[in-house]
């Protein structure tokens, strides 16, 4: 069965198709939602974020001109929400720790350790990077962007992007060997 | 200079790793990592923990969840709100030609398809015509595998390696005895019955532990 593509919908959309708009959200809401919570870790903000994110789609359709895939250019606009919803935070929760401390529910790297769970640890430190890091590496991985989606998402040269993605790497693996796990690299 | 490069593999093609196991490289790029991997076991061992960390945030993220239906609700309140607007046209010329067709009623597009497929297969009949009469039929077979109910046995969530082709793919399942049984889903993975029962959770996850092994595997995961 041949879905209708993104694009044809942002087209529906800009003629005020409210059902086209239903099912572009049923489509990437759910992404377009982790990826708003990995940046603001905060639930209720993320979903908050994501209705702002598809109302702007509603009234920006007409304006899309298909230079970037649909995908990318939701995350663009979430990301520039989350990036502001962040900077109406109070400063006291802006700190890693505290952001840390809110979203954590895994177990902590030494009893994962115990448990003898490499990838445990692992995701635990993913979740330990710093923002930028963690952006970088879920655009790639798991949004499965390309070096120059990645640059226009987050408005950097492609270069740049390439040399995040490696430090961001560099620094889970520092992390991975903080909690015992060398993995003999950088 | 291969001594160096045993020791420290090319800068350039080691920030392109993550890319390659995510499969988003150009055919260029992906030759090029291609030939460095299999040139430089230090480069090949440095893909393995890129696997590894691509693996453990699709995980990461998986486990996130979703976010409630209020998001829904509130999005349709505020669109609610707007004014109503008139029917814009989008810039693109692909979009539109692409929403001219998705627009058209199914009785219309029915008959458009109809006067197509008959051209087309006036066409097929003559080459086919032509070929058969050079080529004697060598006969088939139907498919009599037995048939499994959709929902019985035991399944997998796989992602493929971007390189992977079609042929590699159906050896590899040929092999383990598999069958796919839905996808791709967004993220490119695909629902894989490794069995036609249900199996205990040890056994599956002793199979899911095998085929992740498999080169062919980038995500491997257990699935209802």
């Amino acid at each position: 069965m041949q879905t209708t593509s993104d694009e044809v919908l942002i087209a529906r959309i800009a003629g005020g198709d409210r059902l086209a708009m239903q099912v572009l959200f049923a489509r990437h809401h759910v992404r377009v939602y982790r990826f708003v919570l990995r940046l603001v870790r905060n639930e209720a903000t993320a979903e908050d974020l994501i209705s702002d994110v598809f109302l702007d789609v509603w009234r920006q359709a007409g304006k899309f001109e298909g230079r970037s895939a649909v995908s990318t250019w939701l995350l663009s606009i979430a990301r520039f929400k989350a990036l502001s919803a962040l900077r109406r935070r109070p400063v006291e929760e802006l700190g890693e720790e505290t952001a840390e401390q809110i979203e954590d529910q895994t177990d902590d790297p030494e009893t994962a350790l115990a448990k003898k769970d490499k990838g445990a640890v692992l995701q635990k430190c993913l979740t330990a990077l710093s923002a930028e890091h963690r952006e970088v590496i879920d655009l790639v991985y798991y949004h499965e962007k390309s070096v120059e989606e990645v640059a226009g998402i987050v408005g950097i040269p492609e270069a740049t992007v390439k040399t995040r993605m490696f430090y961001a790497r560099k620094k889970l693996s520092e992390l991975l060997k903080e909690q015992g796990i060398d993995r003999g690299w950088p | 200079m291969n001594a160096t490069k045993n020791e420290a593999p090319e800068r350039d093609v080691e920030e392109l790793l993550p890319w390659h196991a995510a499969g988003t490289l150009s055919r260029r790029d992906a030759q090029r990592v291609e030939q460095a991997l299999a040139a430089d076991p230090e480069l090949a061992r440095r893909y393995a923990l890129v696997r590894e960390e691509l693996s453990e945030t699709i995980h990461l993220n998986e486990t996130l969840g979703a976010p409630s239906v209020r998001a829904m609700e509130t999005l349709f309140a505020k669109i609610d709100a707007e004014p109503v607007r008139r029917p814009a046209v989008s810039p693109n010329l692909g979009a539109r030609l692409a929403g001219f067709f998705a627009n058209l009623t199914p009785r219309q597009l029915a008959w458009s398809a109809s006067a197509a497929a008959l051209v087309i297969l006036l066409q097929a009949g003559l080459i086919a015509g032509i070929v058969l009469k050079e080529n004697q039929p060598a006969g088939y077979e139907t498919a009599s595998a037995p048939r499994t109910a959709p929902g019985a046995g035991a399944f997998t969530l796989i992602r493929f390696a971007p390189q992977a082709s079609f042929d590699d793919i159906n050896k590899f399942l040929e092999a383990n005895k598999l069958s796919i049984v839905a996808g791709p889903v967004p993220g490119g993975l695909y629902k894989v019955r490794v069995a036609q029962t249900a199996l205990p959770k040890d056994e599956l996850a002793r199979i899911v532990k095998k085929l992740q092994e498999n080169k062919l595997v980038v995500f491997i995961a257990t699935a209802q």
